[in-house]
């Protein structure tokens, strides 16, 4: 039975100059792989080699403020050795797209069909790339850092609005990275007063208007449709 | 046939026979059994599923019959959290159920988006659809739900008159 | 595990009760001749370059008694046969990972209950553990709290299964088995409200800890329950197990490999009915699982009656660690004692500086969490239920993923129902037992 420890080592003595690591934190072991292209080729190999058949997770973190902006994050598992590894790495944004791990494990498909919808990271090679949590035709990225919690205002075909989520105050929210606990403190902030990050040159969010008319009461404000 | 120029109830000529308006008659059918549309879309929807089981029987009040078919019910309980993406389907399926319908919001996330004040979730099911009774809770208990129920009742009898909706060709 | 073809069928839990076997014959049979016909309702291109007939898109559409939720299926058919499969998620999405970056660690506890909305006790626990796996106070829980959790994750699963069980037979036409299973409910229910106040939702985990103890009485209370639904479930599987309509509209039906169960990332009850006996319990122990006992029941042929049968025997083995916990109890605190993570208590917080300072930080900044990411998984009842966390410090994640069972379950349908008949869709659905809160988040 290998340990997680021997598992990432052949990983990285397999990619010598691609593979770094593994940093250990907390009994888990992350790997960094420098290029992304190659990703699809690690991934081969520690299925086929090391045994990781399971792939828990694909993650994307956005690191707004830095260069390269997005980072991808794969979990795998092993069933026969009972081991997790982490492999990273990072797009970015000018590129913003990646091979694709669905020819490895067939779950990647919809994992990767999340993160084109959240994050807005082009897969190549991918099957079936097609917005899965959002609706075709949304125009945003709702999990990027730039993009605020209470929404844009888009067009949903057939309903003719979605608005931001209005609130007195505004939902509470975050500043991301801000640089101590009491700026991160969530506090209700109106949008068009708070920066959006404090590293980098901090830009405000665009004002986004409330334009329902609280007025008619109880009922619809489509009652004609 | 019998022409009698009595009015009024004398039980030993008519029995047992109740004389009312017809307005009034079937309002208190159409209370008496209101057949809900369970638009079920998150955690109300269990409790909505509890009060129709054996221990919150919402049969009581006649309405048990879940039909999932928008012609063949009255009200629509929209139990859950209304994203936008759901929206169009929830307000094509209200335009499809026939008249005289109603709509209990019902839960937080219904009534005015709850918990999630965010980009994808519709700040309250009455954007889109007139709503007659709101339920508070996350989620309700099944006999708020039944005590929503029943108020809706006291707005389906005090309707006016019926005969306006009946569209006779 | 493994049966002679043809043979009788069996569960094999080498446990307190003895080996059942369930004689229905042909059993192999007809999960080959389910093979067989998925093959052939998947022509090859130039086959279907000549292939006489249309084809018909059906709608499954989010609003239906079936579906379980809010999915929708894009099903087209060649008559009955469906030949392909497009679902839809995503009516539900509510923007929770999003709403994660905004919360502190124990704003975001009442979220995670509206994830897995039929067991939100088990969410609670798996958050709990994974954002103290990030402090690194998860060995040092006290044990009172750590028996607690397990005995809360157990109920949840037997609540969740009883759901499931009962919403997959009224589906395929069996009412009474959903009346019968949702009594046991209301006394889960029962146990849940005297436990945190709210009949489900409960929020009962906090970083740290529990947000109380167990009221008195509670113990004899889920003593009497764990009598009560033993009898409800033998009842059940009187109803459901030898009904011939039950065991031809599942058997055989939904088939999957175990190649295809790992590829696919399955996990849970739908892995382990496929044949593969992995259960993060075992194999990844954590809080006291490595102290009690039970065993881990695995289906042979991977179709739904497999997965119902595992579902069955799981609550039987839940109901046994819930007794063993019962019996284990230990007394003592349910907080960690650090001032920093768990709330102090509110007497010394009204008269002692320093705890009124912690107190005031842990509800304005939150947690003090180190820069860094985990990932921890937790054994739900739909199947893994991960967190990964990403902190750059403070008291917000930085980013939270919620790696979804019931989303990763629902991405094997389009390789599943082709070759299936359309009244076939509903017993596969049911048998996934998927809940759609926590495939959209």
């Amino acid at each position: 039975m290998a340990t997680a420890l021997e598992l990432a080592n052949r990983l990285r003595e397999r990619f010598a100059s691609l593979v770094s690591g593994p940093v250990e934190f907390r009994g888990e072991l992350t790997l960094r792989v420098a290029d992304a292209e190659r990703m699809a080729e690690v991934c081969a190999f520690a299925k086929t080699e090391l045994g990781f058949d399971y792939l828990v997770d694909i993650t994307s973190v956005d690191n707004y403020g830095d260069d390269p902006r997005f980072t991808l994050i794969y979990h795998l598992y092993g069933y026969g050795h009972h081991c997790y590894a982490r492999l990273k790495t990072d797009v970015s944004e000018e590129k913003g797209e990646l091979p694709t791990v669905s020819g490895v494990w067939q779950t990647a498909n919809w994992h990767e069909r999340e993160i084109y919808d959240m994050m807005g990271l082009r897969f190549r090679g991918h099957p079936d790339l097609r917005r899965i949590l959002m609706w075709e035709g949304y125009p945003h990225n709702p999990l990027r850092k730039d993009f605020p919690l209470s929404g844009k205002p888009t067009d949903v075909p057939e309903l003719a609005f979605t608005q931001a989520a209005p609130l007195v105050g505004g939902p509470f929210v975050t500043v991301a990275g801000g640089k101590d606990t009491i700026e991160r403190e969530p506090r209700g902030r109106l949008p068009e007063n708070e920066p959006v990050e404090t590293k980098g040159a901090p830009e405000l969010r665009q004002v986004t208007e409330d334009r329902h008319d609280h007025s008619s009461g109880r009922g619809a404000v489509d009652q004609n449709q | 046939m019998r022409t009698s120029s009595e009015i009024g109830y004398n039980s030993k000529v008519e029995g047992d026979l109740v004389v009312t308006r017809l307005d009034a008659a079937l309002n208190w059918f159409r209370k008496n059994s209101v057949w809900p549309m369970p638009m079920g879309l998150a955690c109300c929807a269990i409790e909505l599923m509890a009060a129709g089981a054996s221990r919150y029987d919402i049969s009581r009040f006649g309405a048990e019959v879940m039909r999932f078919s928008p012609r063949q019910s009255d009200v629509m309980i929209v139990s859950g959290t209304v994203t936008y993406k759901m929206a169009r389907v929830v307000k094509r399926v209200y335009d499809q159920m026939t008249e005289p319908k109603w709509v209990i919001a019902m839960g937080a996330c219904a009534s005015t988006g709850g918990m999630y004040r965010s980009y994808s979730v519709l700040q309250g099911v009455d954007r889109i659809l007139p709503v007659n009774v709101y339920v508070a809770g996350c989620p309700p208990r099944p006999e708020a739900l039944l005590d929503a129920l029943i108020k809706l009742q006291e707005q389906v009898i005090a309707k006016e008159p019926v005969i306006a909706t009946l569209k006779v060709a | 595990m493994t049966t002679a073809p043809g043979a009788a069928r069996s569960i094999k839990t080498n446990s307190m009760a003895e080996v059942r076997d369930i004689e229905i014959t042909d059993s192999a049979a007809k999960a080959a001749e389910s093979m067989q016909a998925s093959a052939r309702a998947n022509p090859s291109a130039d086959e279907l370059a000549d292939f006489p007939g249309e084809r018909m898109i059906l709608n499954m559409g989010p609003s239906h008694p079936s579906t379980h939720g809010v999915l929708r299926i894009v099903l087209e058919l060649d008559g009955e046969m469906i030949t392909k499969a497009m679902p839809e998620v995503g009516y539900l999405h509510r923007g929770d990972e999003k709403i994660a970056e905004n919360m502190t660690y124990s704003q975001f506890v009442p979220y995670t209950d509206r994830l897995d909305y039929l067991a939100p006790l088990a969410n609670n626990v798996a958050y709990a553990l994974a954002v103290e796996k990030l402090l690194g106070i998860d060995k040092q829980l006290p044990p009172r709290c750590q028996f607690i959790r397990v005995i809360c994750a157990e109920l949840a699963r037997i609540s969740s299964h009883l759901l499931g069980v009962g919403c997959y037979a009224m589906d395929l036409g069996a009412l009474t088995v959903f009346l019968h299973t949702f009594t046991e409910r209301e006394k889960i229910h029962n146990l849940c409200e005297s436990l945190s106040g709210a009949r489900f939702t409960t929020s009962y985990t906090r970083i740290g800890g529990l947000s109380r103890d167990l009221p008195p009485g509670w113990i004899e209370q889920c003593r009497k329950f764990c009598e009560e639904v033993l009898t409800n479930i033998d009842e059940t599987e009187t109803f459901l197990n030898r009904n011939r309509i039950f065991v031809d509209r599942t058997q055989g039906v939904g088939v999957i490999s175990r190649a295809d169960a790992i590829d696919f990332g399955l996990t849970g009850p739908n892995l382990r009915g496929s044949g593969i006996d992995h259960d993060l319990r075992k194999a990844q122990p954590y809080l006291v699982y490595d102290q009690l006992e039970f065993d881990v029941p695995a289906g042979t042929a991977g179709d739904s009656y497999d997965r119902y049968l595992v579902r069955m025997e799981e609550m039987r083995q839940s109901v046994r660690l819930v007794r063993q916990c019962l019996d284990k109890l230990p007394g003592g605190p349910v907080n960690i004692a650090d001032g920093k993570i768990a709330l102090p208590p509110k007497d010394r917080v009204l008269t002692r500086m320093e705890e009124l300072i912690h107190h005031f930080l842990n509800v304005t900044q939150g947690v003090n969490a180190p820069p860094g990411e985990i990932y921890f998984g937790h054994e739900n009842p739909k199947g893994e239920l991960g967190f990964y966390i990403f902190s750059k410090g403070g008291g917000t994640p930085y980013r939270l993923k919620i790696r979804s069972p019931s989303f990763v379950n629902l991405s094997i349908l389009p390789r599943l129902l082709p070759g299936h008949m359309v009244s076939d869709v509903v017993a596969i659905l049911g048998s996934f037992d998927f809940v759609m809160g926590e495939c959209d988040r």
